[in-house]
């Protein structure tokens, strides 16, 4: 194959990644954009959605369509209101100390992974794609479903920014995140909103692993990689910065997939960590970031 | 009627008031006099439920308000004015007041009331609240109060750093305000302009309410502000 079409399919491979990070990352962004909590249990939620989404595919029987879009409902729900829970019943009790909630997510993240692997095993399943069908292309085919995927993203994104900038709740998000104590002042239950958007960031987390889990395999430690790039992203994107996240996720998971297929994953991620150090250097508030950190 | 009852309030360690009573009557204008730091703001702080009580209690017309959760408390009509305006900078003018109307539910009477109050805000609805002067940032948070449609207003400093034709602007506000039957807690750093403006002046000192005078009395006999403030 010559280099053009090898870069195509390189390009289509880092656009899949590029928008299951997307999601993750602006998850994870806004858990900290709003309550200045760093989450390093995001990727257990993301392998919750997974692992979730595998029991639903294998609850229903027929086309694996009808499990897929359970799954995809359903998946998300219970990772949302796991964290929500985690967040009225740890977080909150912690007053949301910076240091104290880092040290009760990493807890969080263990009691999530071992509770997945005492339950659904070591093994990584697959999960069979809702359809299949492949698209010619001149060079390779390619499956309609990663197609699926990016534009899945896509409406995903477009729904979240019209949430936080249309919406009641987006405002009331909004003024959370900018001065919680005046927020209170002005009737808005600040305990709910964080509640919520705990436990939207790990709903969108899951919903981002129901959509590769096809493609990926569910396994218990598959939310090591989404935590470390997703960190990645919202550090270059700038911290609490959904656009920031947005285009930042789109750089390395482009990046991530291109370097990936062409040399080697390994090379992707010290990349990609590279990168990340001299945006702490040379600009550290991020691409889009405002506060310093 | 709001009736602050020997609060002891502080932050972690540190307490900053110690048994303070206040009492803010309708349509008067209750002026807390005092130097930076003897607990003017944790007053009104605690009045909004921000910070917990260690005792006492605030009454409004007879219902403890400090017992309910900190977002009921703008829910009973008790609006604040903090200092340093404390906007949602990033939201718009339109977003802010969004937020004041939302309190309570007010709708497009309350909103155009309010703006009929300060027409300059209407001529930057879409702005973003950080890009406005000093004295637009001051209407503004004024404004977002003022759609709680209040019965107990807290302005904290709402004439600092500001030039006299905004003071101006402000204080005929709160006059009006006054005269709507609203509660209203002052707290200002000039003296000539509480003199003028308060029914009853309030010396916080350490923590602790020293006496409460008749603005009256004061303005005939000036010579307690010399014993308390050193002015």
């Amino acid at each position: 194959m010559d280099l053009g079409p090898y870069l195509l399919l390189a390009s289509l491979e880092g656009a899949v990644a590029a928008a299951v990070l997307a999601l993750t990352a602006v998850g994870l962004s806004l858990v900290f954009g709003v309550m200045r909590v760093v989450n390093v249990a995001h990727g257990e939620f993301f392998m919750l959605g997974a692992v979730l989404a595998w029991w639903f595919a294998s609850l229903v029987a027929g086309h694996p369509a009808f499990g897929f879009v359970l799954a995809l409902i359903c998946a998300p729900l219970i990772a949302a209101v796991i964290a929500a829970a985690a967040d009225y019943f740890v977080l909150k009790r912690l007053n949301y100390d910076p240091e104290a909630t880092i040290v009760a997510t990493i807890g969080l993240l263990y009691i999530i992974q071992q509770t997945v692997l005492m339950t659904y095993g070591p093994d990584a399943r697959p999960v069979e794609a809702p359809f299949n069908a492949r698209i010619y292309l001149p060079w390779f085919g390619y499956s309609t479903y990663k197609f699926f995927v990016i534009g899945a993203a896509i409406v995903l994104l477009i729904g979240v920014w019209i949430m936080l900038t249309k919406t009641r709740i987006g405002l009331v998000l909004r003024a959370s995140q900018l001065d919680s104590e005046m927020a209170l002042a002005f009737g808005i239950k600040v305990d709910q909103v964080y509640a919520m958007v705990f436990g939207l960031g790990a709903g969108l987390a899951a919903m981002a692993a129901v959509l590769v889990v096809p493609i990926q395999q569910a396994h218990y430690l598959m939310g090591g990689d989404p935590l470390l790039l997703s960190f990645i992203v919202v550090i270059i994107g700038g911290l609490g910065s959904i656009a920031g996240t947005v285009v930042a996720a789109i750089l390395i998971g482009m990046s991530d997939g291109i370097i990936s297929v062409f040399f080697s994953p390994t090379l992707a991620k010290i990349i990609a960590t590279l990168l990340v150090a001299f945006v702490l250097i040379f600009r550290p508030t991020g691409l889009f970031g405002k506060r310093s950190i | 009627m709001l009736d602050v009852r020997g609060i002891n309030v502080g932050y972690d360690q540190v307490q900053v008031l110690y048994d303070l009573s206040l009492t803010a009557r309708p349509g008067e204008i209750l002026c807390l006099l005092g130097r930076n730091g003897a607990g003017k703001t944790t007053t009104m702080k605690a009045i909004m439920g921000l910070l917990p009580l260690r005792s006492g209690s605030v009454l409004l017309d007879g219902e403890d308000i400090s017992a309910l959760p900190a977002y009921e408390v703008p829910r009973r009509r008790i609006a604040y004015v903090p200092q340093g305006r404390r906007l949602f900078s990033e939201l718009t003018v339109a977003e802010n007041i969004e937020i004041g109307l939302m309190v309570r539910d007010a709708g497009k009477a309350t909103r155009d009331r309010v703006l009929d109050i300060f027409p300059r805000l209407r001529e930057r609805l879409d702005q973003r609240a950080e890009t406005l002067s000093g004295g637009e940032q001051q209407m503004l948070a004024t404004a977002r109060a003022l759609c709680i449609e209040p019965q107990v207003l807290l302005l904290d400093e709402p004439t600092e750093g500001l030039q006299p034709s905004m003071i101006e602007q402000i204080r005929q506000v709160i006059v009006q305000m006054k005269s709507e039957n609203v509660a209203i807690i002052l707290v200002e750093q000039r003296v000539d302009a509480v003199l003028s403006i308060a029914d009853q002046v309030a010396f916080i000192e350490n923590g602790r309410n020293l006496e409460t005078l008749e603005a009256e009395a004061l303005r005939q006999d000036p010579s307690k502000l010399t014993r308390y403030l050193g002015v």
